[in-house]
């Protein structure tokens, strides 16, 4: 057991003054990161002390899974040497439509006077971790500043869309997925065409479209595609499926869950995409402007 | 007979601050592991319990500055507002070393109950700086993490001091 020195020896200052000095700081870290973003260099002076730690943990996972890799017997093997096989030729009647099509959409575009849509680029990476943090829903990857990764791309998987970098450290970053309460996509029905916006809710596996009329026609097992007016997103990538259609006369707007269509809560590779769109310049706004958060409101 | 980590004529060697070192880089790092699930919130939060363990336990080797740092570093990890977990470890450490004289007094059960509290005040601290930055309340189930960590109290408090118990001297009559 520990006993405190008669008080005639130095101590330092009291428990309650640290506390308070220390607060403090806290507090204007806090006040510095949540309203003005200023402390983004001390985050990474910080993560690259981390970073080595974050490698090891999530080192067993990763050898976990490569050992099971290692581990596959011949037939599994050549059940999935078939399989690929097979989807390589369907594949390839559908590459060779995408290219004719591509040809006959990039006339179609340039005889219409529309804008050429993007060629994007993409970088591999691997999921390390989710972050434990109750309040978002973020994982964390393993490319970052040195893989010229930027803050805003989006991440997709094999399946959709999965989120966004939102914040890039020397060796990681972070994304925040659909799912995150704070986080909307622009997208658009398949069906029809018509534009919303997804936002998360905050409960994994479980996304809403915001401001749809309750005229508006969506139904249940339409595919949302994102749409591509935000510039953040390019075109064209499956976003989620609508799961329920809920149409209540006492609101503005109609209630409308969907299932992320990427795999959200997979532990495995995902795609970043580094697209440079060259957004037109807003048109002039008449009246005192109004922001919105992310993204553009409306339908 | 009471459950205790040491007889109470038990006389401890002092602890090594490299073995501290040790202890507070591996509950950051089983922080850092890939929980998924219901992992996720059953898990406690380890580092939290470290730097409780030692403020209780040497409140003179570990105090305010390791607590806070390690708060940074798993603000950083978690991806959370920078600042939070620091200040809430800074008051965790605070809470440790005014009680510390206190908590030891007690049986391991009763000391259990203790570290629940603290670790739910820890909770609290970083429920109320989220809410007041404009965050969900997550449900109750944010706070099962707390319960379980205070259920590895005794088992962290006999595994921590192993180190510390003098080897029987075989000379010695």
């Amino acid at each position: 057991m520990e006993h405190t020195p008669p008080p005639f020896f130095k101590t330092g200052p009291t428990p309650l003054a640290r506390l308070l000095l220390f607060s403090l700081l806290s507090l204007a870290l806090l006040i510095g990161d949540a309203r003005f973003k200023y402390l983004e260099t001390l985050r990474r002076i910080a993560s690259v002390v981390v970073y080595p730690l974050q490698r090891v943990a999530s080192a067993p996972a990763s050898i976990a899974r490569r050992a099971g890799e290692f581990f596959v017997t011949n037939s599994a093997l050549r059940a999935d040497n078939a399989r690929l096989s097979r989807q390589d030729i369907e594949n390839a009647v559908k590459l060779q439509l995408l290219v004719s099509l591509q040809a006959e959409n990039a006339h179609l575009r340039d005889l219409l006077g529309a804008r050429a849509r993007v060629d994007a680029k993409y970088t591999f990476a691997e999921v390390l971790y989710t972050a434990r943090d109750p309040f978002t829903r973020k994982m964390i990857i393993d490319k970052g500043l040195q893989n010229d990764v930027l803050s805003g791309q989006p991440v997709i998987d094999s399946s959709g869309v999965i989120g966004q970098v939102t914040r890039v450290y020397p060796w990681l970053s972070e994304v925040t997925l659909i799912t995150d309460k704070g986080h909307s996509v622009p997208v658009q029905n398949v069906r029809n065409g018509l534009r919303a916006i997804l936002a998360g809710t905050g409960n994994d596996g479980v996304v809403e479209l915001r401001f749809v009329p309750l005229n508006a026609d969506f139904q249940n097992g339409d595919k949302l595609v994102t749409s591509g007016i935000d510039g953040v997103y390019p075109p064209g990538l499956p976003v989620a499926e609508i799961t329920n259609v809920e149409r209540n006369s006492g609101y503005p707007f109609s209630r409308i869950s969907c299932r992320p269509a990427g795999g959200i809560n997979r532990y495995g590779q995902v795609l970043i995409v580094h697209m440079e769109t060259t957004i037109p310049e807003r048109p002039e706004e008449e009246s005192k402007p109004v922001r919105g958060k992310k993204g553009k409101r409306g339908s | 007979m009471q459950l205790r980590a040491t007889s109470p004529q038990e006389i401890l060697l002092p602890v090594k601050p490299a073995f501290i070192v040790l202890t507070l880089a591996t509950a950051l790092l089983v922080n850092l592991f890939p929980w998924t699930g219901f992992w996720l919130w059953a898990k406690p939060d380890f580092v939290a319990l470290v730097v409780l363990y030692w403020c209780i336990e040497q409140p003179r080797k570990v105090g305010f500055t390791v607590a806070w740092l390690l708060g940074l570093m798993m603000d950083v990890a978690d991806a959370s507002l920078f600042g939070q977990h620091a200040l809430a470890y800074s008051i965790l450490a605070y809470a440790g070393i005014v009680l510390h004289r206190r908590v030891l007094m007690f049986t391991l059960a009763a000391q259990m109950l203790h570290v629940i509290l603290l670790l739910l005040l820890n909770d609290l601290m970083v429920l109320v700086i989220r809410l007041l930055a404009g965050s969900d309340f997550p449900g109750y189930q944010y706070f099962i993490g707390s319960f379980v960590a205070g259920a590895l109290w005794p088992v962290l408090s006999i595994l921590l001091k192993l180190p510390q118990h003098p080897t029987p001297d075989p000379d010695h009559v």
